[in-house]
């Protein structure tokens, strides 16, 4: 394989919402022409037909079709020129449809570039998710961003970097062998020097990237492996920086979008007389679709809140009938839906030996039920669109997405235009931790822009976003086990409902499994996440590792250790589980009274997490408080290690919230908490005292990083909570409301 | 109907629904963004400007409100290009991430040590416990607080 190939491949069969090809929205637009402005009045509609807004009982068919762009149309372009431009100033600007998100990638992969172009770092411009301008890109997720986007720009910027080698030979007359290209410039000493912008003089990079264009080793790496400064700091902390919400165009209007009162409900009647009496709004209806526009924000507000509504909830409908409160009997019991319920899931090697000879083995055994909840990825700005179209109807739009050529793709179909008159900008965003694939923002500001003639803008409201985006999805995972006298794990049986495949195959090789994703139809809306499924099948196994070491007396490190003999995914798990245990200082105390220790590990997306807690219990208020937490991290060379501590103790803080407090309640097709006032997130003063420790492989090529520090926290504080206590806990969040259940019971 | 504001020293009439959020005018009148949107409700801090040095969720403040007196957003913290120290903080703390919650965080860091000039770390987290960093950015921040906070 190599740095070029189609990056579709990397999609996880739990990413629920690339599978879901259908528009939220099926216009008319196109079809039979625009319909008018609407004026007010009534419209009566039949119920019954089920609304195309939302479908969030509908879960797609996994697998490997209608994923975006597959086959073989897909493959990266291989012209220096589509990645890397050099001016006649030589500013060096680089193309990538992968997106900044406050993971750092705007800065680490200028770094990438600059190490094998021996250009300055501050040379280095990053045109990112721009559509017009860079090469297709699938999206930012899986943490791909370093493995595959990383080592085309590096090799993108040895090419340029060769090509500059020949123009200056030619140039200076120079033996090409002696030359030395360092700062931007080539010298060829005492026959002068060039500049990158005078040997190039602004000119396309015309040449194709070879296979075996040199690059520069990581033990040998003098701007990679190093920190720099974050690209664009000082806009963000001047409020200059311009986030989607900030962009402003000429003319531009504010939108509303009426949204149904519970999830799949069909409009009844809409009656939209009394906001169209208001100046300056305009009333837009297209079959399900009613939106308004204003002159401002407040006035569209207001416009929306004089709609008169009726709706039909269906009565059928999962999302109606399931409630939080029972979602997990709901799990348990609901048919498989579609091809995402085969055994094969999850990386290979699921099912081998016999479980009845494991269980025969075992001196003990044990059967356990773990949950997760629903969760909202809070991202602290909301979806956003503004949306402008061309007298030659030609669509722009700036949105916050993960996604921007999935988003130009959606906006292509729901209007049925061309992909080409589409052009989608991503100004670097309030991030989103996989929440923000989906382009429903885009397509509503775009519908509103059509009707107003007018760029709108659609910014939503947080209880918009906490409930009509989409969530990490609830899972049941129950585990059935034996283990051996001397701690060996004999039978591992895994069954995960709902919550996804991702990391479910444990990297304990253990002798007889059965291993099992079920796909069943989600009450809400299920989608991506940061860890998305590897969290909830790292909390069951990790706490189920505790469980067994438990009852066979052992320590819970020298049991995990026990159960990894020597193997090279094995050697790195182990690595990190007794770096952070060494750093923690596991076995030299004993925690206070009330205290107590935890650890858990694992293995995602290419690098290994261990994670050693300490909590400090209230009983008598059934609190927790997390004093301290120590995580060791390994992916393979690290490119910049200030950045990679920010996503390592990110990831820690924010899996905080699943760990302990945040979950979505609902009930009735309904969200009932869709508001950062009663869904708790974690704060400054939740923040434990961090440790980390990056292992740094120079050996081992680059994985990525945003998502699996989020695994080990919750298993390793459950267990830390058992260590304090005694109370075995099995389900996310462990302290919903602050106070922990099991506690108050004991 | 017409209010006038003062927003980091200059002064600005507005024609605005006096029921309007001082947010919404900033940001959609007067076109100082910085300060942001988050929750709608005051529990999150992307909103936080100072009202006579006092911090204040401009989202639940009613514009009415704000009139008569001063107003400072993050965009009135440079002079004449120069950083405040809470600003060069920030930065040379590394302390921010996708950076949305990064004007509330400054602008509620300000007001701290304005009343407070070398906080302890508990009246640091006191203080800022209103203000959400969904990235995990906190121990950053916290440093760029304390130098702040040792650099008067």
């Amino acid at each position: 394989m190599n740095e070029f190939e189609n990056d579709a491949l990397v999609l996880e069969p739990e990413r629920y919402e690339l599978h879901n090809t259908n528009s939220a929205y099926r216009f008319d637009v196109g079809r039979r022409g625009f319909m008018g402005s609407f004026a007010g009045g009534i419209l009566i509609l039949v119920a019954g037909k089920g609304t195309a807004q939302e479908r969030p009982q509908q879960n797609v068919a996994q697998g490997e079709s209608g994923a975006g762009r597959r086959g073989g149309g897909n493959a990266a372009p291989r012209d220096v020129g589509a990645w890397l431009h050099i001016g006649e100033d030589g500013a060096v600007t680089v193309y990538t449809g992968k997106v900044e998100i406050g993971q750092g990638i705007r800065t680490s992969l200028a770094q990438v570039v600059a190490e094998e172009l021996h250009a300055p770092l501050a040379q280095i411009k990053m045109v990112m998710g721009d559509t017009d301008l860079v090469p297709y890109d699938a999206g930012t997720f899986g943490s791909q961003t370093t493995p595959t986007m990383a080592p085309r720009l590096r090799k993108a910027a040895a090419a340029a970097r060769e090509m500059l080698l020949d123009l200056a030979a030619e140039q200076l007359k120079a033996d090409r062998t002696h030359l030395v290209a360092e700062e931007g410039r080539v010298s060829a000493g005492e026959l002068g020097s060039r500049s990158f912008g005078q040997l190039t003089k602004g000119q396309k990079l015309v040449k194709q990237i070879a296979d075996d264009v040199p690059t520069t080793p990581a033990t040998a790496w003098k701007v990679e492996g190093k920190p720099a400064p974050k690209v664009g700091g000082r806009e963000i902390v001047t409020g200059k920086h311009e986030y989607t919400p900030d962009v402003k165009r000429p003319g531009m209007l504010y939108g509303k979008i009426l949204r149904p009162a519970t999830f799949g409900a069909a409009a009844v009647s809409i009656d939209t007389s009394e906001a169209a009496k208001i100046r300056g709004v305009t009333v837009v209806r297209d079959g399900d679709f009613c939106g308004v526009t204003a002159p401002s924000d407040w006035i569209a507000s207001k416009a929306l809140a004089a709609i008169k509504a009726e709706w039909k909830t269906p009565a059928d409908a999962v999302s109606t009938k399931v409630s939080s409160k029972d979602v997990f009997e709901y799990l348990k019991n609901a048919p498989a839906n579609g091809g995402g319920g085969g055994g094969g899931y999850g990386g290979g090697n699921n099912n081998k030996g016999s479980m009845t000879d494991g269980l025969a083995a075992a001196k003990e055994k044990l059967q356990r039920s773990y949950t997760v909840a629903y969760i909202a990825h809070s991202p602290l700005e909301p979806r956003c669109a503004l949306a402008e179209w061309s007298s030659d109807g030609k669509l722009t739009v700036w949105t916050g997405t993960q996604r921007p050529f999935g988003v130009k793709s959606e906006l292509a179909q729901a209007f049925r235009i061309p992909e080409d008159h589409v052009h989608v900008i991503m100004p670097d965003m309030g991030s989103a931790y996989g929440g923000k694939h989906t382009g429903e923002a885009a397509i509503e500001a775009a519908r509103l822009a059509k009707q107003t003639g007018k760029p709108v803008r659609v910014f939503w409201t947080r209880e918009e976003e906490m409930t009509w985006a989409y969530f990490r999805p609830a899972g049941l995972i129950e585990v059935s086990s034996g283990v051996a006298a001397d701690g060996t794990v004999t039978a591992w049986e895994f069954h995960n409902y709902l919550s996804g495949a991702s990391a479910i195959a444990p990297v304990y090789p253990f002798p007889n499994t059965h291993i099992q994703f079920h796909n069943v139809a989600s009450p809400l809306k299920p989608g991506s996440y940061r860890g998305l499924a590897a969290t909830a099948n790292h909390f069951a196994r990790e706490v189920h590792m505790d469980e067994l070491a438990e009852s066979v007396k052992m320590d819970p490190l020298a049991f995990r250790l026990k159960n990894l003999p020597a193997g090279e995914s094995q050697d790195r798990l182990r690595a990190v589980f007794e770096t952070a245990a060494k750093k923690f200082g596991w076995g030299h105390s004993k925690p206070a009274a009330d205290h107590g220790f935890g650890i858990a590990g694992g293995f995602e997306k290419g690098s290994y997490v261990a994670c050693c807690a300490e909590v400090a219990i209230d009983r008598a208020a059934a609190k927790v408080k997390i004093v301290r937490v120590v995580t060791a991290f390994e992916c393979g060379a690290i490119i910049n290690p200030d950045q990679l501590k920010n996503q390592t103790e990110g990831a820690v803080i924010q899996g905080i919230g699943g760990a302990l407090y945040e979950a979505i309640d609902f009930a009735g097709g309904k969200i009932v908490n869709p508001r950062f006032s009663r869904y708790r997130l974690p704060r400054f003063s939740d923040v434990p005292v961090l440790e980390t420790v990056l292992i740094d492989r120079k050996d081992l090529a680059s994985a990525g990083a945003g998502e699996t520090p989020i695994v080990g926290l919750a298993p390793a504080l459950s267990n830390a909570i058992f260590n304090a206590t005694g109370v075995r806990l099995r389900n996310m969040p462990m302290a919903p409301g602050g106070a922990i259940p099991e506690l108050k019971k004991a | 109907m017409s209010i006038e504001l003062r927003v980091n020293g200059a002064t600005h009439r507005v024609e605005t629904d006096p029921q309007c959020s001082l947010l919404a005018v900033l940001r959609d009148d007067l076109g100082l963004t910085a300060a942001k949107y988050g929750c709608g409700e005051g529990a999150c801090g992307a909103r936080t400007v100072l009202l006579d040095g006092k911090p204040i969720r401009s989202c639940s403040t009613r514009v009415s409100v704000a009139a008569g007196h001063a107003i400072t957003t993050l965009e009135g913290l440079e002079s004449a290009g120069k950083l405040h120290p809470v600003q060069q903080a920030f930065i040379d703390a590394g302390a921010m991430q996708c950076g949305y919650c990064i004007s509330g965080m400054i602008m509620s860091s300000v007001a701290l040590l304005k009343t407070n000039p070398h906080p302890s770390d508990a009246e640091i987290i006191r203080a800022m416990d209103g203000n959400v960093c969904r990235c995990g950015t906190h121990p950053k921040i916290l440093a760029a607080i304390r130098a702040a906070g040792g650099a008067r």
